[in-house]
């Protein structure tokens, strides 16, 4: 054996860890990388945010024009040419946009998430962390657009004089819901993607399904009234059900507590979330080799 | 002594191949929902499709004390990345143990994940925290960085309008200073200047000698491997067959080299089989032995072998020697000849050598009437050994050319 020459050589300052790699053991200290890699976890999506409007001329028109035209439109059909009623005293465009906020996030989140692992291949294939970083990174990033978007609610509050109730400081926990919601099947088709490349055409079909299939243009309870309490069951088995209406008590305080959607809301989150993160965590260690 | 810093037991990597064509090989959806129906088929199924296991390495077991600088080398398709992937966690084995005692920092590729849009100043900043660093590492050692490459007056620029060498300075500073117990390195060498590649492996002998810390290179350039590693591990065809100082590894790969000629090349598609194509390339010593690597200062020849198909005017064959970065160095043509349809030899012999150790590409190209017909990169040219003319190693310790100018001083 060589011996290292006779320089000495430091004690390296940090205890060495030892790492030992072998077939299905990556998973040893999963969690502990992860909280290691907080640091890039923050910078990739730094990343995402200051490259997302590089180049444009509009900027940060882009994250305000959709939503706020999303609304106008929405408002007209459903309120004028519908006739569908707003939830107490509140603007029916203010309900529409409540019930947006969160939709919008819902919808970026996913789409981002989705596409993360493939959009980063790169990485992927040239250094090693946590893969749960990639997709948890995009969906940070939609955060950006949600935080602009509440710019424009607060000038719809104004416009209106409509002032919400104090329940609005509980919104923080409707927004991790929501970003939960997105997470699970974002964590599911992002890692399917990778291997089927079929995926990536499921998630616009999804958000756009979704914004019908959600009480986004209209409430939940118009809903209820006409497919009875049974099917309404069945309906509010999508997450984002409990999570708008949730930001819906929040926001306009008109309407009581949405607690059986947000019962159902929290069963299919976990759900996702647990089927996502099992499928993303036994196929992780082969995305290297396939993507 | 105390434990290796690094130690491979018995490590093998399999890999799916599939043989039918198409360049996508990535599967979809339907490929699978159909197999699942013939699953009790599943073997007939495989091999009708093509599929095949590839041992990308096969039982490869070594040890490496804190503070070697290792050599990997072999040929292509060897298993020198694989191994690294599997080192740097990025993939898994499929069977074997790999114990590291230390962090690790990979460098696969020069500026991972720099992305265009960003300037200068973020991209070190991300390509840091890529590579493994903290915010509060790479702050501190910011304005090292920003000195080791050079760029200093491009920070704020985003690194799309960089030139492709300032790109790699930037990279290879932010790399450089890694500080972790392993680094490993992949053939990024292969790019930027020669001045700034020394510069690179100064700065890499350096972080081995003076810090303790262990280095795994990969390479096809023998030269830096020299140059920079102490021991040396040599991969052939997916197994580690010879562990040892680094001149005993490379004289092994010679003779490997060696064993394997004459050289590829390729197979004539059906337009060159009604002209002309190149049969058989091989590489020599003037006694005719054959040769992979030439000792600096070493003469040695290309023997080459065609088969013309159709009566052809004004041929020419040619061969052509270029730096790893596409500089040409000396082209050869023979003297414009009329073929008939048959087998002909050339031989090109090289004997004013006057090349410094490096690795070199070997080009050969076929053409009539000041038409090509056939070209293509044979080989690598290996150069190896100090390079004896050098007056003075610490300050032109490099170049293309054996030094062959005269240094005189007078005070006057």
């Amino acid at each position: 054996m060589l011996k290292p020459s006779g320089k000495s050589i430091p004690k390296t300052l940090n205890q060495p860890e030892e790492i030992i790699i072998e077939r299905g053991r990556a998973a040893r200290h999963y969690w502990m990388d992860l909280w290691r890699y907080r640091e890039l976890f923050a910078i990739l999506a730094w990343r995402d945010i200051s490259v997302r409007y590089k180049q444009t001329v509009l900027g940060v028109l882009w994250a305000i024009l959709p939503p706020f035209l999303t609304m106008i439109i929405m408002t007209v059909i459903f309120a004028k040419v519908a006739g569908l009623p707003s939830q107490g005293s509140a603007p029916y465009a203010i309900m529409v946009f409540a019930g947006m906020l969160p939709w919008q996030l819902f919808a970026n989140a996913l789409g981002s998430s989705g596409n993360s692992l493939v959009g980063n291949a790169h990485l992927i294939s040239k250094v090693y962390f946590p893969r749960l970083i990639v997709p948890g990174a995009a969906i940070a990033v939609s955060l950006a657009d949600f935080v602009i978007s509440l710019a424009i609610l607060a000038v719809l509050l104004a416009w209106y004089q409509f002032l919400p109730s104090l329940q609005i400081l509980s919104l923080p926990f409707f927004l991790v819901l929501a970003l939960l919601a997105a997470l699970g099947p974002g964590l599911l088709l992002t890692a399917l993607n990778v291997t089927y490349r079929d995926f990536r055409f499921i998630v616009p079909f999804i958000t756009q399904l979704g914004l019908y299939l959600s009480p986004v243009g209209f409430s939940a309870e118009v809903v209820r009234e006409k497919i009875g309490d049974t099917f309404y069951l069945l309906y509010a088995l999508n997450p984002m059900v409990g999570v708008i209406e949730g930001f819906r008590w929040c926001i306009l305080g008109q309407s009581p507590f949405p607690t059986l959607e947000l019962g159902l809301s929290l069963v299919t989150t976990t759900f996702f979330l647990w089927i996502g993160i099992r499928v993303f965590r036994s196929t992780e260690k082969n995305f290297a080799d396939i993507i | 002594m105390s434990s290796p810093i690094i130690q491979v037991e018995n490590l093998c990597k399999d890999y799916v191949i599939s043989h039918q064509g198409g360049t996508e090989n990535y599967q979809t959806l339907r490929d699978t929902v159909s197999s699942w129906f013939k699953k009790s088929k599943i073997k007939n199924h495989a091999s009708s499709r093509g599929l095949e296991i590839f041992h990308a390495l096969k039982d490869v077991s070594f040890e490496v004390q804190q503070g070697e600088v290792l050599g990997i080398i072999g040929r292509n398709g060897a298993g020198k990345s694989t191994l690294l992937k599997i080192l740097s966690r990025i993939t898994e084995p499929t069977h074997g143990k790999v114990r590291l005692r230390g962090r690790v920092a990979s460098l696969l590729e020069v500026g991972t994940g720099f992305h265009g849009e960003l300037t200068g100043r973020e991209n070190i900043f991300l390509n840091g925290a890529i590579l493994g660093m903290t915010r509060a590492e790479i702050k501190k050692k910011f304005d090292e960085i920003v000195d080791f490459s050079g760029v200093e007056k491009f920070l704020d620029t985003p690194v799309k309008r960089y030139s492709s060498g300032m790109y790699v300075r930037l990279a290879f500073a932010v790399a450089a200073h890694l500080e972790p117990e392993i680094l490993i390195v992949d053939e990024v060498l292969a790019v930027g200047d020669v001045a700034f590649q020394q510069k690179c492996l100064g700065k890499m002998k350096d972080v081995s000698a003076s810090e303790g810390r262990t280095v795994l290179f990969v390479s096809h350039n023998l030269a830096a491997v020299r140059q920079l590693c102490s021991r040396a591990l040599l991969l052939e065809k997916g197994s580690l067959t010879a562990h040892g100082s680094v001149h005993s590894i490379l004289s092994a790969y010679g003779q490997s080299m060696e064993e394997g000629a004459p050289l590829a090349v390729p197979r004539p598609t059906p337009d060159l089989l009604e002209r002309a194509y190149t049969s058989a390339l091989r590489l020599e010593t003037l006694d005719g032995g054959s040769l992979s690597f030439a000792r600096v200062g070493e003469s040695w020849r290309v023997r080459l072998r065609i088969t013309v198909c159709q009566p052809l005017k004004e041929f020419v064959a040619s061969v052509g020697l270029v730096t790893s970065e596409g500089i040409g160095l000396q082209t050869v043509w023979s003297a414009p000849a009329e073929m008939t349809p048959g087998d002909y030899e050339y031989v090109f012999t090289q004997t004013e050598v006057a090349l410094a150790a490096d690795s070199y590409k070997l080009i050969v190209g076929l053409s009539a009437e000041n038409r090509s017909i056939q070209q293509f990169e044979a080989t690598r040219v290996e150069i190896t050994g100090e390079n004896p003319l050098i007056v003075c190693p610490a300050t032109s310790g490099y170049g293309l050319v054996l030094n062959s100018m005269q240094v005189s001083m007078d005070r006057i």
